[in-house]
């Protein structure tokens, strides 16, 4: 950590004056090379992980979770039953921990915080018109007080992909700060960079950097509502940058991969690329999140057949 | 690693190999003890456990190994190209459903990581066979003119870091242009090779199409001044190859080498930086460093150089070494007793001449042959680190300003195997590329092989070509 960390910090604000300065910055970090990227990713997906490794990654990718439910048919007793889930995610054995946190759109938060209420567990929401994002500032900005104003400890806001692609970086970073303080000091925030449709890794470098210059406190892949989401190497690479970012800032910043993954096979590998890129720092719930809601059922199953050493199947655990 | 997420030990098992407590030679398609009787013990690095007993050839074994690829010759030579391909798909298919049998094989004979025999060794080795097979019905258009005619015998001799792909590098391309092989593998991992044997037999080859006779230096002398061979194909030191040379030389055989490298990794300040420190790692530490094309000189432009050499250390802090039956490792046991020495009396030279060293904190098992990932700063062209191959685990690096100097201290080397560019610039890479003398050039990797690219060296490094289309120039009368 460099000792003058909150300078650094400092010097690094002064990049974000202007849409060139900006640009200029964020097109000035270190290319991502995407055959040597997925090249990386691929080979520690390779990483066998067996017995009592496999037992604490199940127990901690559980811990992980953001059990979420983002449909337009929610309905409070669904809520209800997902906060349930995610404070006793298998009813069979105590023993197994909580979820992170459930995720569910504004008008749910406050059914969510009874549902959940006198746990560990979290309460994010999706606010800043989700998922497209295509509203103006001041109903994004509505939205995310409405959410923290109901109780939500942790709002999950998609960027204007529209203006970063067109370059407006200083719209995008002028936007994640506004949120940020709407947020206050109760809400953690999520900056959604929706990766897919930022289509290059380089472009996915950058967004990572402007979400962390704009005060972001997780950067995350994607909504889970496109075609391409969280993958082992985008993942990686924004590892690479809060690892990068925590080292010329002293500022730590967690990371959610969200959408697509479903199994515990998968959830582990996720985890491999966290202890050998960003380091054992970020292997807990507070700096290391998983957007999934089927991914659950699996550890659950997986950590029940490690336990009784038989497989059980799906009806063994809830549906919901 | 400290760290709360400890991968648990997952050794693959070693129950799918059988090794027998002895082997024979493998000629004119049997077994058989050398003429007197002399063997040597083959062990396994990581643990000195001795695998099996190997007969040491000598000259009248290598005599009678050369008359049966004779014999041999005549109707394989004769055979039309798409028979000959025949055989060599058969191969290609027996080395992949026996992937896991001759990985495991490969791994307790050599030392190397079990992720690198079974993800990178093996594929490697079938497609080998598969290219050349493919060529094989086809070398009136290989651009060598019509009918192009093998050379007859070929003896070749190969190293101990990559004992089965070398042995497709060298075979393969021999048997689809219609030569016949006596093989001599090296001293330290002859098994792999005498199973590949066994996939002869087992693939209905010709008796003698293939021979390989074991044994140390002497076995390799003997074949390679044995008056009956057409053409020599030689990997491994220097030395050695210099030797062959002066052996070979007045003589009608034909010759290909291909020796020892001190690859320039050349980093400069807009590449990819978490990329280039994979490819530096992948570079000096694929195979122990055990590899001739090795980037083993890492040349770092010096206004990135603090930030580089910060993310390398890091880098190699997460390095795994240890049992490399483990899948989880990245780093296995050194070759040999004797190569263990050599890489420390150099690194200790390296110390001695000032150069700053520094390995990762790393435990190294008690037994076996074992050398810490090592990295040198403070390097100057005028040490001997920069300039000798070691052969090992060892990283030097220097440090330039601009691409001219970079490119001359590239170049300032007796060898010309490899080099890598790492830039985002396009322009830089096709400029840099043309005037570095290496026979490979990797932009933005390293360490990348494939049957259709040829490999070879400049200078020191050797001549000829082996993979491609290239590398069947070597085995015809052309």
């Amino acid at each position: 950590m460099p000792t003058n960390a909150l300078t650094a910090a400092h010097a690094l604000t002064d990049v974000t004056a202007s849409d060139s300065m900006l640009r200029r910055f964020l097109h000035g970090l270190p290319g991502v090379d995407a055959v040597g990227l997925e090249g990386r990713a691929a080979s520690l997906g390779t990483r066998s992980i067996k017995t009592t490794a496999k037992a604490y990654a199940i127990d901690l990718a559980i811990s992980m979770v953001d059990l979420t439910t983002l449909e337009g048919a929610d309905t409070p007793g669904k809520v209800r039953a997902l906060g349930a889930k995610a404070v006793h995610p298998d009813p069979t054995d105590r023993t197994t921990p909580a979820t992170a946190a459930v995720c569910v759109y504004p008008d749910m938060v406050a059914t969510a915080k009874e549902a959940v209420a006198g746990s560990t567990v979290k309460v994010a929401s999706v606010a800043t018109a989700f998922p497209a994002g295509r509203a103006p500032l001041a109903v994004k900005l509505a939205d995310v007080r409405e959410a923290v104003a109901a109780g939500a400890d942790e709002i999950d806001m998609v960027i204007d992909r529209g203006a970063f692609l067109a370059g407006h970086y200083r719209k995008v970073y002028d936007e994640i700060v506004a949120v940020k303080e709407a947020c206050g000091t109760s809400a953690r925030l999520k900056v959604i960079f929706e990766t897919g449709e930022l289509s290059t890794y380089d472009n996915i470098r950058r967004a990572s950097w402007l979400g962390m210059l704009a005060g972001a406190d997780f950067i995350k892949t994607s909504t889970g509502k496109v075609a391409v989401n969280a993958t082992p190497a985008n993942t990686l690479l924004m590892l690479e940058a809060v690892r990068d970012f925590r080292t010329q800032t002293g500022i730590q910043v967690g990371v959610k991969p969200a959408g697509g993954i479903r199994t515990t096979k998968d959830a582990i590998k996720f985890l491999v690329l966290v202890n050998e890129t960003a380091g054992e720092d970020w292997l807990d719930n507070h700096w290391f999140r998983f957007g999934a809601s089927s991914l659950l059922n699996d550890l659950l199953m997986q950590r029940q057949k490690l336990a009784t050493g038989r497989y059980s199947g799906p009806d063994y655990v809830t549906v919901d | 690693m400290a760290s709360a997420f400890e991968y648990a030990p997952a050794p693959e098992s070693r129950a799918i190999v059988d090794i027998a407590p002895s082997y024979g030679l493998f000629i004119d398609g049997e077994f058989t003890e050398a003429a007197d009787g002399k063997v040597f013990k083959t062990v396994s690095p990581s643990t000195e456990e001795v695998l099996s007993e190997i007969a040491q050839a000598g000259e009248a074994d290598v005599d009678r190994a050369v008359k049966a690829a004779r014999k041999a010759f005549e109707e394989w030579s004769a055979l039309p190209g798409s028979e000959r391909a025949k055989y060599l798909f058969r191969i290609a298919r027996i080395i992949q459903e026996r992937s896991r049998e001759l990985a495991v094989l490969e791994t307790l004979d050599n030392g190397k990581p079990i992720k690198e025999t079974r993800d990178a060794d093996l594929p490697l080795v079938a497609a080998h066979f598969f290219y050349y097979a493919g060529w094989a019905d086809k070398l009136d258009h290989a651009g060598f003119g019509a009918n192009p005619r093998p050379l007859g015998v070929a003896g070749q001799v190969i190293p101990w870091n990559f004992p089965l792909l070398m042995l497709a590098w060298k075979i393969a391309p021999a048997l689809a242009t219609g030569n016949t092989v006596v093989l001599k593998p090296a001293e330290t991992t002859p098994l792999s090779a005498l199973f590949f044997a066994d996939i002869c037999r087992q693939a209905g080859l010709p008796k003698g199409v293939v021979n390989i006779v074991t044994g140390d230096g002497r076995t390799g002398a003997a074949l390679v001044a044995h008056p009956d061979v057409n053409k020599v194909a030689f990997t491994g030191s220097t030395a050695v190859g210099k030797e062959i040379a002066r052996t070979v030389a007045g003589s009608r055989k034909k010759l290909t080498l291909e020796l020892g490298g001190k690859g320039a990794n050349i980093v400069f300040d807009d590449a990819p930086i978490d990329q280039a420190v994979e490819g530096i790692v992948n570079g000096i530490f694929f195979n122990q460093g055990q590899v001739c094309c090795a980037g083993s000189r890492l040349l770092v432009q010096e206004s990135i150089q603090d930030e580089l050499l910060d993310a390398l250390k890091r880098r190699l802090s997460t390095l795994r070494l240890g049992d490399p039956l483990d899948k989880n490792t990245d780093i296995g046991a050194i070759n040999s007793e004797e190569q263990l020495t050599r890489i420390t009396s150099l690194v200790e030279q390296g110390e001695a001449e000032g150069a700053e060293r520094w390995s990762p904190a790393c435990e190294l098992p008690e037994s076996g042959y074992w050398f810490a990932p090592t990295l040198f700063t403070n390097v100057t062209q005028a040490h001997r680190i920069a300039r000798d191959e070691i052969f090992g685990p060892v990283l030097s690096v220097l440090t330039f300003r601009t691409p001219d100097e970079a490119v001359a201290k590239a170049n300032n080397t007796p060898y010309g195997l490899s080099a890598g560019i790492w830039t985002e610039k396009g322009s830089r890479i096709l400029a840099v590329a043309n005037k570095l003398r290496a026979g490979v050039v990797w932009s933005n990797t390293f360490n990348k092989f494939d049957p259709t690219s040829p490999f070879g060296g400049y200078k020191e490094s050797g001549f000829g070509r082996e993979g491609g289309r290239h590398g069947l120039e070597a085995y015809l009368d052309v």
